[in-house]
């Protein structure tokens, strides 16, 4: 079984999209290339409304990811939570699939009696330590988030400073939306370490529009982007990669 | 911590209900709550006449892992590293399947309500225990990972110091799985999160700061100027405040070190007759002489550095000016010569 590489977006926002392509449909199509949607709600005193509610649990759900709304304060311990329960569902998956393949159909991890499903959770965990990792983050940078955003930065400093402390290589891509003159703006090329982004987020103007779907589609790009520059550079070894995730 | 139990859908068990085990049919009745950790809820349940606990979660994964932890813990032999392990089971409810473990039940309260009861001198004795603990989980090649004063329970009498929940528990060199911002150090900036000896440690220095803060504090300026503030300003720790530093700093290579630094404390407290200031210059000789012994500690290889360096400094300082007095004369002996040759030319 090759140890595979884990893609993943996570968005950060506080609410309902209003412009461009319906975010679920881009979170589905990201699903289908093998990428997993995450969504984080911010919440601060106030509370969310239903229909941005129901839009983050739907990205979630047809991305393949986790969602959860969360105040804040509370924020940088619940990215690091997302990313990683998020990572161990497409490890787990990865795994089923295998076992569905040693020991026929319908069987998973969840099918095994409690002894044999210890012995399958010590390769989950070692593959949760070892496997790359590539984690887009999408934050939303509409007015109302505007003192949301330096918790945002802690939040993603400290992401960083927990997925470092494993084995496996980590790759962090930042992006805002609405961006300057785009619906999107990169914050931050491909980089192991999110350190740099201290003095970006200081820049960072807010505006009024939320294009959720839009940025979630320049996600997208920005990871075949990353695929096609690299197999310029005849990084052979990368490309049966993919296969597995 | 709090938000974690969000993530996962929380299960409401009525007491009374009855929890039938899908692979072993143990049965077991819901007595109460007992609390909920990051994964899930643990009951308090009644089995026979044993009482015992028992934590259900949707999420088998961590259930699972959390099982993973306790076996290895049940090979380490004469310890009491975490509740033993009774049973490991599904429960099939209403349609969806819920993953449960079975553990023995530590009965009594937690690390700060029990100081809070029984006075500040049992302070010592709680965290030599814990230490010692500490010590053999590391030896066996885990990190609690999750140390705080919720998750230590001292049963008794004689009262005992037991870690509960291990959620957090981490195999040596890993990355830590869960973890509490105010006894994290990468919270405070003062280390990564890679599991090591260091990592525990330095949590049981901020659960002996929380101590004197029972309503613990958050990040201002975040860093070590914060919290040997804290320890400033509280009389208590003071007796305290080198080690707490030292093991802030991942000074100690081990959890035996620590405690023999904590013991020393203790002994010198009780000997002298004032207790304050012999007992902190007493300890700043025992710290000279374990620094010694220490070869290991960062500190340490730290310190050599720095007393390296302005040696080398002063050689190098020395040797240049050697070298200045050399070209000197050697300038002073060509002028000298050329002087000399056209004082000569000239005579001539």
């Amino acid at each position: 079984m090759h140890t595979g590489k884990i893609r993943q977006i996570l968005l950060i926002t506080d609410g309902c999209s209003n412009q461009g392509e319906d975010p679920i449909a881009m979170a589905a199509l990201a699903k289908e290339q093998g990428i997993t949607v995450n969504v984080i709600g911010v919440m601060e005193h106030d509370v969310i409304d239903e229909k941005g509610m129901t839009e983050i649990e739907g990205i979630a759900m047809s991305g393949g990811g986790v969602s959860q709304i969360v105040y804040a304060q509370q924020l940088s311990q619940t990215v690091q939570m997302v990313t990683r329960k998020a990572m161990n569902q497409t490890i787990q998956g990865v795994v089923n699939r295998e076992l569905q393949q040693i020991l026929g159909r319908s069987q998973s991890m969840e099918d095994l009696p409690p002894e044999k499903r210890g012995e399958v959770m010590e390769v989950v965990d070692e593959l949760g330590e070892t496997v790359e990792l590539e984690v887009l983050v999408l934050v939303d940078t509409s007015a109302s988030m505007k003192h949301k955003l330096p918790t945002v930065k802690e939040a993603l400093l400290d992401l960083s400073l927990s997925l470092n402390a494993r084995t496996g290589g980590n790759q962090f891509s930042v992006y805002a939306f609405p961006g300057k003159r785009n619906d999107v703006e990169r914050l931050l090329d491909w980089t192991p370490n999110l350190q740099s982004l201290t003095s970006i987020f200081s820049k960072l103007t807010t505006g009024g529009i939320t294009p959720t779907g839009p940025a979630i589609r320049a996600a997208l790009s920005s990871f075949s982007e990353k695929r096609s520059l690299r197999s310029l550079l005849s990084d052979d070894d990368e490309s049966f990669f993919e296969e597995s995730v | 911590m709090m938000m974690n139990h969000s993530l996962k859908s929380r299960y409401k068990v009525q007491p009374g209900t009855a929890v039938v085990g899908k692979w072993h049919n143990n049965q077991y009745t819901i007595l109460k709550e007992l609390g909920y950790g990051a994964n899930g809820v643990v009951y308090l349940v009644k089995y026979g006449s044993r009482h015992a606990a028992l934590k259900m979660s949707d999420n088998s994964m961590s259930i699972t892992s959390e099982v993973n932890v306790l076996k290895s813990f049940a090979k380490v032999q004469g310890t009491s590293l975490g509740p033993s392990l009774l049973d490991v089971d599904d429960w099939q409810t209403g349609g969806t399947k819920v993953s449960f473990y079975v553990m023995e039940y530590i009965q009594g309260p937690d690390l700060l309500s029990f100081l809070l009861q029984k006075g500040k001198s049992w302070m010592p004795v709680v965290f030599l225990q814990l230490l010692n603990d500490l010590a053999q989980l590391h030896d066996n090649g885990w990190v609690f990972g999750d140390l705080k004063p919720e998750n230590l329970i001292v049963t008794g009498p004689p009262p005992a110091v037991r870690c509960i929940d291990v959620g957090g528990t981490t195999i040596q060199g890993r990355a830590i799985k869960e973890f509490t911002e105010f006894y994290d150090r990468g919270y405070w900036g003062l280390g990564s999160r890679k599991a090591e000896p260091t990592y525990d440690l330095f949590a049981c220095a901020m659960i002996m700061i929380n101590t004197a803060y029972p309503n613990r504090f958050t990040k201002q300026t975040g860093g070590m100027a914060q919290l040997k503030a804290a320890i400033k300003q509280k009389q208590e720790l003071l007796p305290y405040e080198k080690l707490i530093l030292r093991a802030l700093e991942g000074y100690y290579p081990s959890a035996k070190q620590m405690r023999d630094d904590l013991l020393e404390i203790v002994t010198n407290q009780t000997v002298a007759a004032q207790p304050k200031p012999s007992g902190g210059g007493s300890f700043q000789q025992s710290g000279n002489k374990s620094s010694t012994q220490y070869t290991q500690g960062n500190q340490k290889k730290k310190q050599t550095n720095v007393a390296k360096q302005p040696l080398s400094r002063q050689t190098y300082r020395k040797k240049k000016k050697k070298s200045s007095w050399k070209e000197f004369f050697i300038i002073a002996a060509i002028l000298g010569a050329l002087y000399g040759g056209y004082i000569f030319m000239k005579l001539l």
